[in-house]
């Protein structure tokens, strides 16, 4: 009896103990850094038929998407899809007209001013006062988010550390460069680690080692916690930077996933296969079920594969070696986000004039 | 501290950082009201001076050379073209994109008009101090016979008076500002805009001699009210000047200011509601 009772308080204990067990771990899992591995459930951001008019110019056109805390979330499209328009909404400079936004668990409609303290922006072109410094421009920003001073001052020193820009902090903005420039308003958008970070193209017109920096950047920021939305028209960015993406095309979105997935999904892997004997190789692979064409091409056979061609590829190989016939090299290619945009939308994003 | 009380001091930061740092505008708003004084005031006085030197003082009343008569009028004229162009700043503002960053931040809005407003009034608080002492360098008569304390006092109601009425076209300023979207057509607004004020106004000479219509108009006019408490508070309630008697009593005075006040309010409320409906992106 007593062991019974015994047992079966224990089995009550062990019920009470369980959610806060599954407390701790969510906790622990939610730490910096590690909060993309468990946050299904938790949309820091969420719209819901989002439609915006100017004048008639239908800029987006029905949107829903939703944004996971911690991770980077990117609207991939070309210019004039609709990018600005929805970034400018999520963040409440222009007024919701159909549809409904959530932003860190406010809504963007009835409670702005909550919104607004809780996000960060990194504006589409180079938003700052020429003739302020960069401790200045970081100082009325500060301010106007109403961080108390001393606090305020040791954030501005750690952000213009992170962005390397301590060394200037005296500097006229008009004297920065490009890529400086961008660093300072990324920084500025973290002065009051907002929830979430907008970041409208953000690297657009700055040359290739200034661009991968600031992905440096973007990643770093993301690491310790911050949420980032980010829009581009440039396919590698989304690619490199993204946890998901999502294709915007003429105020639509056109697919969502993460940039494997959206690949992987295309099925158009490509094998290069240069053989002693064309023919008798293309024999030999007849009947493999996931090859979807060959035809032959400068660089030998092209052979399209529908599955993961990763797995393909050695029973392709070991068909061909069998029939006796020697391969000289073998190439796959996988598909690009060009690829995946041109499959989903009909044309190049280079030909978009973006 | 109030985390929402103060933040408009620092639109007004940034604004008087521009205005040291923008050392062509700094120079030309400090040097113009001296040189209306100096050109204009001196060339004109000794005209006006010599047609009503014929005019006969009455007894007992304070007379009055042109010269300090129309400084006043040069204290009110370059309040109101420095407050007539105050709200340029919010125009490029918003022009350049930085407008973006106060309007997406959550302090209120109302805060960024009223950090430009002050912004302006202390611009125009500068430019009256160097009027007056470089018109008393120059000559000008400003608080005859005045004991001290009543020059302080006088200093103090001048400054209010400048402040009201600097603030309410601070504030339109702002709002024409916000609905438009060139400089230019600002400068033309305004433009338009100060002529009729000026000159129907008792800035420059007297009202007495205005037709009976101008006479009405210009009683609507808040450069007039700010006229009427300059010269209340640099020349005394009763002084003779340019052939005419000014006597000013209490109760003109405080009617004078509460128009500037009222003018001020409701130029505070059409702001504010431009402010809280712009949107800039
Ligand atoms: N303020 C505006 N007034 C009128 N049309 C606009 C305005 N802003 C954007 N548009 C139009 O809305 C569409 C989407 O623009 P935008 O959101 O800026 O695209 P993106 O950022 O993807 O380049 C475009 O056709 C653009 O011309
Ligand atoms: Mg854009």
């Amino acid at each position: 009896m007593l062991t019974g009772r015994h047992g079966a308080s224990r089995q009550g204990k062990g019920d009470m103990t369980a959610p806060c067990m599954w407390c701790r771990t969510r906790t622990i899992r939610a730490r910096p850094g590690v909060r993309k591995v468990a946050m299904e459930e938790d949309d820091i951001i969420e719209v819901r038929d989002l439609e915006h008019t100017f004048d008639g110019v239908e800029a987006v056109r029905g949107i829903s998407f939703t944004v996971r805390r911690g991770e980077i979330f990117s609207f991939l499209g070309p210019n004039g899809a609709g990018k600005s328009t929805t970034i400018n909404i999520l963040t409440t400079l222009l007024p919701l007209q159909k549809g409904t936004v959530r932003v860190a668990g406010y809504d963007v409609a009835r409670e702005a001013a909550k919104v607004r303290q809780a996000i960060g922006i990194v504006f589409q072109d180079d938003v700052l006062d020429r003739d302020l410094t960069v401790w200045e421009t970081m100082e009325f920003h500060g301010r106007l988010y109403a961080l108390p001073r001393d606090e305020r001052h040791r954030r501005i020193d750690e952000m213009l550390r992170v962005v390397e820009l301590d060394g200037r902090r005296d500097e006229r903005t008009k004297n920065l460069s490009g890529g400086m420039k961008r660093r300072l308003q990324i920084a500025r958008g973290l002065l009051t680690r907002p929830e979430v970070l907008f970041l409208d193209e953000p690297t657009q017109g700055l040359d290739p080692q200034t661009r991968m920096r600031i992905w440096d950047y973007i990643r770093q920021v993301n690491r310790t916690g911050t949420t980032v939305f980010l829009t581009t028209h440039y396919m590698e960015e989304a690619d490199m930077l993204s946890d998901r993406i999502s294709i915007i095309d003429h105020g639509k979105l056109v697919v969502s996933g993460t940039p494997e997935g959206l690949k992987n999904a295309l099925g158009e892997d490509v094998v290069y296969l240069e053989t002693g004997d064309d023919r008798r190789a293309r024999e030999s692979l007849r009947d493999v079920r996931e090859i979807r064409s060959i035809s032959e091409s400068p660089r030998g056979l092209s052979i399209t594969i529908s599955a993961d061609g990763s797995h393909c590829l050695p029973r392709i190989v070991e068909r061909v070696r069998g029939a006796g016939v020697g391969i000289s090299s073998v190439n796959l290619k996988k598909p690009t986000m060009d690829d995946v945009f041109v499959h989903y939308t009909g044309r190049e994003l280079r030909d978009t004039g973006a | 501290m109030s985390a929402t009380a103060w933040e408009f001091l620092t639109v007004y930061w940034r604004e008087m950082i521009r205005f040291v740092r923008f050392r062509a505008q700094l120079f030309s708003s400090l040097l113009q009201p001296a040189l209306w004084m100096a050109f204009f005031g001196v060339a004109m006085s000794s005209n006006f001076d010599r047609f009503t030197s014929a005019v006969p003082v009455p007894a007992g009343v304070v007379p009055v050379d042109y010269l300090t008569f129309m400084a006043a009028g040069v204290i009110a004229m370059t309040t109101l073209f420095t407050s007539l162009f105050g709200g340029m700043s919010l125009l490029f503002d918003k022009n350049w994109g930085l407008m973006r960053e106060m309007l997406a931040s959550p302090m209120p809005r109302t805060h960024i008009m009223m950090g430009v407003g002050l912004a302006g009034m202390t611009r125009s608080f500068i430019q009256v101090s160097i009027i007056m002492a470089f018109g008393i360098l120059l000559g000008v008569q400003f608080f005859p016979g005045f004991p001290a304390g009543r020059i302080v006092l006088s200093i103090l109601g001048i400054f209010a008076f400048v402040g009201a009425f600097s603030l309410g076209f601070l504030l339109f300023s702002s709002t024409i500002s916000m609905r438009l979207e060139t400089p230019e057509g600002l400068q033309g607004i305004m433009t338009l805009l100060t002529l009729p004020l000026f000159f129907v106004s008792n800035a420059l000479y007297p009202i007495q001699a205005f037709p009976p219509l101008l006479q009405a108009l210009s009683a609507y006019n808040p450069l007039t009210h700010l006229v009427n408490g300059v010269r209340y508070f640099a020349l005394g309630s009763d002084f003779f000047a340019v052939g005419a008697r000014y006597t000013y009593t209490t109760g003109d005075v405080l009617f004078s200011f509460a128009y500037l006040a009222v003018f001020a309010a409701v130029m505070y409320l059409l702001a504010r509601r431009t402010f809280q409906r712009a949107v800039v992106t």
